[in-house]
């Protein structure tokens, strides 16, 4: 549902059915909503069997990269000897980006259950969900969750009585945004620094504590028990679009739209659905200016190709941006383009681990240049200086964050050029910001 | 096991290597240096710097090659067009916020960021007027200096600190390009070990105290040495200006100390400077001394020696060379001779992570030298002996109040100095000999290792090499006897290195099959 809206007749509510509900907090409360019904099945399944099923439904990690879940786990090793282990990621902390912290704090048991199952198809005992800093209502719901589940013995020595053993950590994050890139994650659970790691060698090889390990996101864990009750088959049936990219998800929708809110989706529900139907179009007397689809990291889509797009994982690419995490920035026609994506850059540049030079310097610098642009100071060969950073600034570090600096910045002076071209010739009054 | 080699092409090159190397070692192998900053062998590489990408053909993009395995056909473009302009992005980044103040930088003309700056040609960057990020000085610990503004946060310190000394006190603090290295608030830099975080710092952001503003890289003569602290061994480079021994650094030998030494290793060169030296054979004539040439010296030495009849006792300081040791005793063969090395003792202290690298609890770089060679008593037994002895030789040695006052126990003295002694006053000779930095000579370490050393300064005025002295006595007392020309010929004509020359040591040194028995203290 389009909490903390009613459901919208084009919504597909398979995980925010129960978002705004109290009494589905409580174990009680989930069992009677059906919960628990597909953990009991798993317990009962061999790990191949788990991982076929989810093969079988198509499901993508909704995290950002849309890597198939059922292939990713296959990865696991079989009969290694050692331990494994299963890493939730609920650092939500891309811009834009809100649908985890929903099912957390409504549906906590819906992620428990999810990850328990994803244990038992990695064959891994212990599960640590790594929870954003900030997120401390959900997180201690979620904590209480998980100490329900210990209760009724659906976590712990015996799950269900079927012998079966899974254990489940709450890690708490202490608010950087790097820690959601699943090395720096597993390097902070670890109580390093969290600074994302060289790859290879891959998780599934030498993950958290140097043991096979999969790091999955909360709505993908969240989507795996209504696969397991219901068929893997029956979840790739639900489609609007491309065959692959299959089911339900949840898009958090802000910026200047008159409803605001999580939605779920079936994947290909065209974008303009979404924003003028579901979410009730733009503000009064406003027109589309740009959408930034998947969190903050993507490309910007300017109201041509938003107008054409269907929203899924090869509709969003074809426009030439990401589906990434849901989490969709709508912006009007008030929105000053290059203010919006300075701020996104000071927001790399402060988030920026420091480890590569790329990303610790080229995020500062193409900041210093776009405020000196909104300042009235930029000079005409900034685009380009710009450009070329990104250049620079792309595909040549250990992780995707230098990359999430450029991509706005890029597309941002690829579509929406006439602005930059008004501070810098004194046409748009110059703005006072930055040091 | 075809499978252990594999063959690939960097720049247009093949080159064969074992299997798991990095394609920055494998294009080294092919004469190809690929720029880094964060790589460096003795360290795990974090591959942060971005400095080292290379392209691969069929790899979608270019790939660090300090953690990129060489694969069998490879190909490799370190040259590429692609490449050399993500390195020169990376040296524009870095440069944006270096301060460019090599004219008063310690490093500069050893400087990695000058070195690659100038290679790729990457001379300035597009950052304009922007002030350039500022941090103040920090004192890290009692020899190093952090200028943190000049840091390219390679990191090699730190991961120096926590991997291979063991003692993690550094880390990255802060994000973004407010990052700089911090230092646990509780502890200080003081690892007997941390001085080698100044040679592994690519740029003048970790300097020495010690070496501060003392000189300039291009005008120091580099000298390959042995270290004389212990009985490691440890390679080392002794570097002066003008004639000024300034500072000790480590020289690379995968055998004995990898990349490394230690802080009392470092540290221990101004005695190598002193002033005070004697310059010339003195003669002690009517109660005081009187200078001599050096034939007249020998000529008394080699008489003294001849007309003693009775037991002698030859004292050795603790950096005496194999060829010293070897020629002292051949001048008094045939007589009971009790020998000793002077050995102080001090704490062990180990390189954590390095198998066999330690700073020794005995403190003498030719130990196991002067066992070979005879000169084997215990040191106090030795100073016990001098009641009665005919003949007593002080080579350079050391002496306490109450050992130098035993000498006169002795019915006759002879000095060889570096530094005169007043208390030797029953001395009949002072023979004025170089230290190890003033001749070339051979130590053998721990393992039995014959390591040589070259002379890095001019001896002061007279002094000359103490197996020389030693050599041109005993060529006096016989017929048909030569001097060795060199320290070498010196070495060969030992029957413990029989036919070994200095050549033959190579940079390593070698360890001598007489020796491997041996084994260690």
């Amino acid at each position: 549902m389009g909490y903390p809206h009613p459901i919208h007749p084009k919504e597909t509510p398979l995980l925010s059915q129960h978002f705004g509900e109290l009494d589905a907090r409580s174990y009680e409360g989930w069992t009677r909503r059906g919960g628990y019904q597909a953990l009991r099945q798993a317990v009962g399944m061999t790990p191949e069997a788990i991982v076929d099923e989810v093969k079988a439904s198509g499901l993508r990690g909704r995290g950002g990269a849309g890597f198939p879940t059922g292939m990713k786990w296959g990865f696991m090793p079989k009969d290694d000897g050692k331990p494994h282990y299963l890493c939730c990621n609920a650092d939500e902390s891309e811009p834009g980006t809100f649908k985890d912290r929903e099912i957390m704090r409504w549906t906590p048991h819906a992620l428990i259950e999810g990850c328990a199952i994803a244990c038992l198809g990695i064959r891994a005992e212990t599960c640590y969900i790594f929870v954003r800093g900030e997120y401390t209502e959900p997180g201690r719901i979620l904590e209480r969750a998980i100490a329900e589940a210990y209760a009724a013995g659906a976590l712990g020595d015996n799950v269900f009585g079927s012998g079966k053993r899974i254990e489940m950590v709450v890690h708490w994050g202490a608010g950087a945004y790097i820690c959601g890139e699943e090395t720096a994650l597993m390097n902070a659970i670890e109580g390093k620094r969290g600074n994302p790691r060289i790859k290879p060698p891959f998780p599934a090889v030498s993950g958290l504590f140097g043991m096979p390990t999969t790091i999955n996101n909360v709505e993908t864990l969240a989507a795996v028990p209504p696969i397991i009750t219901r068929g893997g088959a029956w979840y790739a049936g639900l489609t609007l679009g491309s065959p692959k990219s299959t089911g339900t998800k949840l898009i958090s929708v802000c910026g200047h739209v008159q409803r605001p809110g999580t939605y779920e989706i079936t994947l290909g529900l065209p974008m303009r659905e979404l924003i003028f139907e579901c979410c009730g179009g733009m503000r009064e007397g406003r027109t589309l200016k740009a959408v930034i689809p998947g969190g903050s990291s993507v490309p910007i889509m300017n109201a041509a190709e938003v107008e054409e797009c269907v929203t899924d994982y090869e509709g969003i690419a074809a426009k030439g941006s990401l589906l990434g995490s849901g989490g969709m920035i709508v912006m009007d026609d008030s929105t000053d383009m290059v203010l919006q994506i300075c701020r996104l850059a000071r927001f790399y540049a402060h988030e920026s681990c420091a480890q590569c030079t790329n990303c610790r310097e080229g995020t500062a610098w193409t900041t210093r240049i776009l405020e000196r642009i909104l300042r009235g100071e930029g000079k005409r060969a900034d685009l380009d200086l710009l450009l070329d950073l990104a250049e620079n600034m792309t595909g040549k570090t250990i992780c995707v964050l230098s990359d999430s600096c450029a991509a706005p910045v890029v597309s941002g002076i690829a579509k929406f050029r006439d602005e930059f071209e008004a501070y810098l010739s004194g046409a748009r009054a110059p703005l006072a910001v930055g040091a | 096991m075809a499978d252990a080699q594999v063959t690939l092409t960097v720049d247009g090159m093949d080159v064969t290597v074992p299997r798991g190397t990095m394609l920055i070692d494998a294009a080294r192998q092919a004469g190809v240096v690929v720029p880094h900053y964060c790589y460096h062998p003795g360290l795990p590489s974090p591959a942060v710097c971005r400095m080292c990408l290379v392209q691969v053909e069929k790899m979608p993009k270019l790939v660090p090659a300090c953690v990129t395995a060489a694969a069998d056909g490879q190909v490799v473009h370190v040259h590429s067009p692609e490449a050399k302009q993500a390195r020169k992005g990376v040296l524009e980044f870095l440069l944006i916020n270096h301060p460019l103040d090599c004219p008063i930088c310690d490093q500069a003309g050893e400087c990695e960021l000058q070195d690659f700056v100038f290679q790729e040609g990457q001379a300035g960057t597009r950052y304009g007027d922007y002030p350039k990020r500022f941090n103040p000085v920090e004192d890290f610990g009692p020899d190093i200096l952090y200028v943190p503004n000049r840091c390219i946060l390679c990191t090699r310190c730190v991961r120096f600190m926590e991997d291979v000394a063991e003692a993690p006190v550094l880390n990255v603090s802060e994000r973004g390009d407010r990052a700089y290295i911090g230092i646990d608030p509780d502890h200080r830099l003081d690892h007997p070990w941390s001085g080698n975080v100044v040679d592994l710092c690519p740029v003048g952001s970790l300097v020495s105290k010690d070496f501060l503003h003392k000189a300039r890289a291009w005008d120091l003569d580099k000298t390959a040495s042995v270290c004389p602290g212990c009985t490691q061994g440890c390679n080392v480079t002794i570097e002066a200006r003008d004639e000024v021994v300034v500072r000790l650094r480590p020289r690379t030998n995968p055998e004995v100390n990898r990349w490394f030494m230690c802080d009392a290793g470092r540290a221990d060169y101004r005695w190598m400077n002193r002033g005070d030296r004697c310059e010339a054979p003195l003669a002690i004539g009517d109660g005081r001394p009187v200078a001599h040439d050096w034939d007249d010296a020998l000529t008394t030495f080699a008489s003294l020696v001849g007309e003693s009849d009775g037991p002698a006792v030859v004292l050795f300081g603790r950096r005496a060379s194999s060829e010293t040791i070897g020629w002292m005793l051949r001048l008094l063969d045939g007589r009971r001779t009790t020998a000793a090395i002077q050995v102080p003792e001090g704490p062990e202290a180990p390189l954590a992570a390095v198998p066999n690298l330690a700073l020794r609890r005995e403190r003498s770089p030719n130990l196991h030298g002067a066992r070979l060679l005879g000169a084997d008593a215990d040191w106090d037994a030795a100073i016990a002996a001098l009641g009665g002895a005919a003949l007593a030789l002080v080579v350079d040695a050391d002496l306490s109040d109450a050992e130098a006052a035993a000498m006169s126990g002795a019915a006759r003295v002879v000095h060889l100095a570096t530094v005169a002694d007043p208390r030797l006053t029953t001395a009949a000779l002072v023979l004025p000999v170089t230290t190890m930095a003033e001749e070339q000579g051979v130590y053998v370490n721990r393992d039995g290792r014959a390591q040589r050393y070259l002379p890095a300064r001019t001896p002061p005025g007279m002094a000359r090499p103490g197996w020389w002295v030693a050599a041109s006595a005993w060529q006096r007392l016989g017929a048909d006897r030569t001097v060795p020309a060199t320290a070498s010929e010196a070495l060969g004509a030992l029957p413990a290195f029989a036919g070994l020359d200095h050549d033959a040591l190579g940079w390593h040194g070698r360890v001598l099959a007489t020796a491997a028995a041996g084994g260690t203290r």
